[in-house]
């Protein structure tokens, strides 16, 4: 039995003490196929190859993000697709209205987000972009940036791009942002005087205390946490991140958040969508 | 009754007579233990699902005693002889008296 | 008698760790086991039990177990606060005598089952699994 086998690979790694990160394929539900590493972008100096973190992880737990009924975030994925059809505000509309059939409408489109908003001038999440939807084309209320019904629907729309490779705009229009990005990808937060890339570029596959350090893709996000038995949003990890610094943080949504998303899903370009992932 | 209590189960369309299938059911349910405490410091009471049982055409697969030690959301494997069509029949039994059940039929190809 | 201050410090010492020990849970798994096999003597052969030598989470820790020819299969967390996880009773259109689920476990321990087999024997298997406390908050 497939999961029998795993388990058992895990208990021969761990034997022989090499329980870093692994070979093992992810493949989905026995058909969609992820790309788990790929050469790094030409602009990201500091690594050769950029790997999921679904690479850094125990067999046990990398199984559970092989099947999706196995995997926790399906519940939540549920509730989203009927969230998906239910009308809401002034216009009695739901999303469906509009995009119909999610499969079809939304495959690509975790992809290239964050991305340029032509009409807006500003670089937007796919969290901004759904709230955008809900104000200005449904009249309801915005969700809590990293809530519930907001996760869910962003889980939602980027499994419909599973497999697809991570492709994000980092020139034209959204470069400005995302030198922003890369700027505060570099620098050092906190009492601890840590950066992202101290931990993420510097010291991934290394131990944080017991913690496997992976070089904090978000192409899985957003990612079924164990920890917090849900799902965790992008920004929503950043922000434990710098706090786990001891320093002051930025807001889910804030400006700081979006542009630092782009730059970190840059340093993805070539990882496919893994949404939703499952990490401790 | 916990809110929003979903039963989901994964039963082949169809099998062969006499074949033995996989079955996954997975139900969502926060499975209180009664080990944790409150902000206030008060034990959150137990409130778990404590039975969970599969038949088929009545008869029975499996009949499984939970305990607070099953993780949230519970989930089982396991595997069911199918010996005709017929219906398999899941039910869960919660601390406070709800019973949820999921039904689904298989037909022999 | 004289009590001497050494003699008291070895009292202590001797209370302290009667306090510490979990005896509550030892005498409990000894009570579910004795409960399930009503004392029988436990082989060795027979059942696997698959747990993963380290959890990277212990709230989700999956677990299988398989012993062809069970009736019953009783599975004890030792180290928890209340040891029983759960006991899985094959019925007669059982395809196998295998299933699994995901565990809780509060800290490093052993992972108990002990199956019941049709013809009243009793065999166990034991597992250590360690739950790494890891987690950078969030």
């Amino acid at each position: 039995m497939n999961k029998t086998g795993l388990l058992m690979t895990a208990v021969a790694l761990v034997a022989s003490g090499v329980w870093a990160q692994d070979d093992n394929q992810l493949v989905i539900n026995g058909e969609i196929e992820i790309i788990t590493d790929a050469p790094a972008p030409e602009y990201i100096s500091g690594l050769d190859t950029i790997y999921s973190g679904w690479r850094f992880r125990q067999p046990a737990m990398q199984q559970l993000e092989m099947d999706d009924f196995e995997n926790p975030a399906s519940l939540a994925i549920d509730d989203a697709v009927e969230q998906w059809s239910m009308v809401e505000g002034s216009e009695g509309k739901s999303c469906a209205s509009c995009h119909e059939d999610v499969e079809d409408s939304m495959a690509g489109v975790r992809a290239v987000y964050p991305k340029w908003n032509e009409g807006a001038g500003e670089v937007r999440t796919l969290a901004n972009q759904i709230n955008t939807c809900r104000t200005e084309n449904m009249g309801a209320e915005a969700w809590k940036y990293d809530g519930t019904q907001m996760t869910g629907a962003e889980a939602l729309i980027g499994m419909q791009s599973r497999g697809m490779p991570v492709n994000v705009a980092v020139d034209g229009p959204a470069h400005e942002t995302w030198k922003k990005g890369e700027e505060m990808y570099y620098t050092r937060y906190g009492q601890l005087e840590l950066s992202c890339a101290s931990c993420h570029e510097e010291n991934y596959d290394n131990y944080i205390r017991a913690d496997h350090l992976s070089q904090g893709q978000i192409n899985g996000f957003p990612a079924f946490r164990l920890k917090q038995n849900r799902l965790i949003q992008t920004h929503n990890r950043f922000k434990g991140c710098i706090r786990d610094t001891r320093a002051e943080t930025f807001s889910p949504g804030s400006p700081e958040f979006v542009a630092l998303e782009l730059y970190v899903a840059s340093r993805g370009n070539g990882l496919s969508v893994e949404a939703p992932s499952v990490r401790p | 009754m916990a809110e929003n209590v979903k039963p989901k189960v994964r039963v082949p369309k169809s099998a062969s007579a006499g074949e033995v299938i996989t079955l996954k059911t997975l139900i969502s349910h926060p499975m209180e233990s009664g080990q944790r405490k409150d902000s206030d410091g008060n034990v959150i009471p137990r409130s778990i699902i404590n039975r969970f049982t599969c038949e088929f055409n009545g008869e029975t697969v499996i009949d499984i005693t939970m305990e607070p030690a099953i993780s949230t959301n519970p989930y089982f494997e396991f595997e069911a002889k199918v010996p005709e069509a017929g219906t398999f029949t899941f039910t869960w039994y919660d601390d406070d008296g709800s019973v949820y059940t999921e039904s689904q039929d298989i037909a022999i190809s | 008698m004289t009590i001497t201050r050494r003699q008291t410090l070895i009292m202590a010492v001797g209370a302290a760790v009667a306090t510490a020990l979990p005896f509550g849970a030892f005498a409990s798994v000894e009570d579910h086991i004795t409960e399930f096999t009503g004392g029988a003597e436990l082989g060795n052969e027979g059942l696997t039990l698959t747990a993963p030598t380290i959890a990277e989470n212990g709230n989700t820790v999956p677990i299988e177990v398989d012993a062809p020819g069970a009736v019953s299969i009783m599975v004890l967390a030792t180290g928890n606060p209340t040891p029983a996880a759960g006991t899985f009773n094959f019925g007669k259109l059982a395809g196998s005598q295998m299933a699994s689920t995901r565990i809780r476990l509060a800290q490093t321990q052993d992972v108990m089952a002990i199956a019941k087999m049709s013809d009243g024997s009793f065999v166990q298997a034991t597992q250590e699994v360690k739950v790494t406390i890891g987690g950078c908050g969030g």
